[in-house]
């Protein structure tokens, strides 16, 4: 028997489709999940360092033979500006083919996407934006945190600071969401400690001339200066204290923890205290593991901060949809019921909010070019002094 | 308040106005030469300030330590540079649209400034982040009871000073100031006298972004630091300082610079509701003034433009 020319093609052709299907379905399905943080403007040094952490969870969750899925991350910028990240957040939450997201590390931003993830119902779960307000605002189930919020730091911060003698305050804040409710916990807590507030400056988030506020201070001549914002505003008061002739002690919050601070100011960081969430990386349960992942992986930019949360929080993420599968409703629900569960940066424990209440705010201070644990510090053990003592 | 807190508030805005008003002399300058109006000016002033940080890293790679000549050396690179730089715009993005409406040319130098930023931004090593701009100018300084009076301050404002003089001076009393108040005038009439339109409009503009560099510079030997965002906000206040002082003259430019810098502490400081506020009462009253007299507080006489 002849066979036409055409229909031995046609043969050929059914053939190789189901050779190319066979092998298709040996392949892990892929799943996509969107990384949110500023990754341009002058924050984007912890944007960058977010995204490499949560791209380095990934990576190593591919590189898992057991892994069911291959992930692919989606980094999106929201420029630290609330309306750029309204609109990332609505472009990765309408995408059906993203399963979840790990966004913001600017709460001004956060805040005021948090609805539009609610609204989409997709699962997601903050790397780093520290304003109570965005578990605790609503009551969405779509809304996770695993950083802390920022209240345990402020009570914590001026408590301390009073029993190391000092009495009087005066506040610098931006007057973004994230500076505003720094200064709200602020105050709120300091009378109860035994401090005592003498004034309160809120300043633009992009403000460069600190002068009139700073002279002004200069004439309150209080013992700490407290400043709740992020990392290039404080570099521009410390400064400008130091030109003026002001002696206060610098007290910050987590949003100037990091490298960029010390590089951006130089010998004039020695002896500044800050608040901040989490215990020094190498003390964290995987925190030596996390380096050297993050050395290897070979990126240019430093982790800052928050990187380790961001690692963190991909990596629950990764877990929850390797067990429960790529759905966003049943992800969810898998997500909130996370509890006692092991991560690099400790156990994450979501409260019914899906707030991580597990407490780990650390004292650091500024100590040869360098953020120190207070506890192991030249300043604790007496050989160097805070300033205004 | 006692006079010696007085006094620092004054010296303070001083040094705000003068920086200022440098910025607004700039856009004055451009307005008047060719009616445009170049929002790349704060942009021109930041990559001023950024390259003279580089050239003084450059510097400490060369072993070179004196801070004079490393002072001398960063102001002449950068002024140099920008001026470079200012013409270049002026050549491949400004005069190339000349015959356009000048809402074109406002945004194309307005999305030429977003370039240089980014670029910065992009290309400079970590240039997101702010970076400490080195300590030039001796560090004397003098306090009287709670009034504190830098030596630095005294010298940068002089030079502000100077600097703006001399492009006074440049621009009345010299046959290149001839030529481009010639331009300015009537651009025809002084082609047909033999003038190099093409040429002057360079200058101007290299003048311009030169002042722009040296006013970089200031700031960042004021503040001790500099970003990439530096001059955006410098670029509207002191567009608007030009606006408020009457676009076109140089005296208008120097007074709506320490008007707003003026604005601004007063803001700061007297207001009962805090310094959250200081920009939005400084714009407020600019608005209302312009409303008051659209021309701004001198006028600017067409026969004497620039």
């Amino acid at each position: 028997m002849r066979i036409r020319p055409a229909f031995r093609r046609l043969a050929g052709a059914v053939l190789c489709s189901l050779l190319l299907g066979q092998s298709a379905a040996f392949a892990r399905e892929t799943v996509k999940i969107a990384f949110i943080g500023p990754l341009t403007g002058g924050i984007s040094a912890h944007g960058i360092g977010g995204r490499n952490s949560a791209e380095l969870a990934v990576q190593l969750r591919n590189a898992d033979p057991n892994a069911k899925y291959t992930y692919e991350l989606e980094a999106m910028d929201d420029e630290c500006k609330p309306n750029v990240g309204v609109q990332v957040a609505t472009k990765a939450a309408s995408d059906k083919s993203i399963v979840a997201a790990i966004p913001f590390y600017c709460s001004a931003v956060a805040i005021a996407a948090v609805d539009v993830f609610h609204k989409f119902r997709m699962p997601m779960v903050v790397w780093a934006a520290v304003l109570p307000e965005i578990t605790y605002g609503n009551d969405y189930q779509e809304v996770n945190r695993v950083s802390s919020t920022l209240i345990n730091q402020n009570k914590v911060g001026s408590k301390f600071l009073v029993e190391q003698g000092y009495k009087t305050w005066v506040s610098i804040h931006d007057t973004t969401d994230y500076g505003k409710s720094m200064h709200k916990y602020f105050a709120e807590n300091l009378p109860a400690n035994g401090g005592k507030l003498l004034a309160e400056f809120g300043v633009g988030s992009d403000q460069q001339d600190f002068t009139a506020e700073l002279t002004r201070i200069k004439e309150l001549n209080p013992d700490v200066i407290y400043f709740g914002g992020l990392t290039p505003l404080a570099v521009r008061v410390i400064t400008q204290m130091d030109k003026l002739g002001i002696k206060a002690q610098f007290q910050g919050t987590s949003g100037i923890f990091g490298d960029a601070f010390i590089k951006s100011l130089g010998a004039e960081a020695e002896g500044v205290f800050t608040t901040y969430d989490m215990p020094p990386v190498e003390q964290l349960p995987g925190g030596k593991f996390f380096l050297d992942a993050y050395a290897k992986a070979g990126y240019k930019e430093g982790f800052e901060a928050y990187g380790p949360y961001a690692f963190a929080a991909t990596s629950l993420l990764l877990d929850v949809i390797e067990q429960v599968g790529p759905d966003r409703k049943k992800v969810i629900a898998a997500l909130r019921d996370t509890h006692g569960k092991d991560s690099i940066v400790g156990k994450i424990e979501f409260d019914d909010h899906g707030q991580n209440i597990t407490p780990m705010t650390t004292m650091y201070v500024v100590q040869d070019g360098k953020w120190v644990a207070w506890g192991e510090s030249d300043y604790a053990s007496g050989k160097r002094k805070l300033k205004n003592l | 308040m006692d006079i010696a807190q007085l006094g620092q508030y004054v010296v303070n805005g001083m040094m705000l106005g003068i920086i200022y008003a440098m910025v607004a002399v700039g856009f004055t300058l451009f307005f008047g030469v060719l009616d445009v109006i170049k929002f790349s000016h704060g942009d021109v002033l930041m990559l001023g300030a950024f390259t003279g940080y580089a050239v003084y890293l450059g510097l400490g790679a060369l072993g070179i330590e004196a801070s004079w000549l490393q002072l001398a050396l960063v102001v002449i690179a950068s002024v140099l540079a920008m001026a470079g730089v200012g013409a270049l715009i002026a050549r491949f993005v400004v005069l190339p649209l000349r015959g356009a409406p000048a809402f074109n040319t406002l945004l194309i130098t307005l999305m030429t400034g977003m370039v240089l930023r980014e670029c910065v931004r992009l290309f400079f090593p970590a240039g997101s982040n702010p970076k400490p701009f080195p300590r030039l100018l001796p560090d004397t300084q003098w306090a009287f009871d709670g009034f504190a009076l830098r030596l630095d301050s005294v010298l940068l404002f002089a030079a502000g000073c100077a600097a703006i003089a001399g492009v006074h001076l440049l621009i009345n009393h010299t046959r290149l100031g001839l030529a481009i108040r010639a331009v300015a005038q009537d651009s025809e009439t002084a082609r047909v006298m033999g003038i190099g339109f093409e040429s002057i409009v360079l200058l101007t503009f290299a003048l311009g972004s030169g002042l722009a560099a040296l006013a970089g510079v200031m700031n960042g030997l004021y503040y001790n630091e500099i970003n990439f965002g530096m001059g955006l906000l410098l670029a509207v206040i002191g567009f608007s300082a030009a606006i408020v002082g009457g676009l076109g003259s140089i005296y208008g430019a120097i007074l709506g610079g320490f008007l707003f810098a003026a604005l601004q502490t007063l803001g700061a400081v007297a207001l009962p509701f805090g310094s959250a506020y200081k920009d939005v009462f400084a714009f407020a009253v600019v608005i209302l003034i312009i409303a008051i007299k659209p021309t701004g507080l001198i006028a600017e006489r067409s026969s004497e433009r620039v």
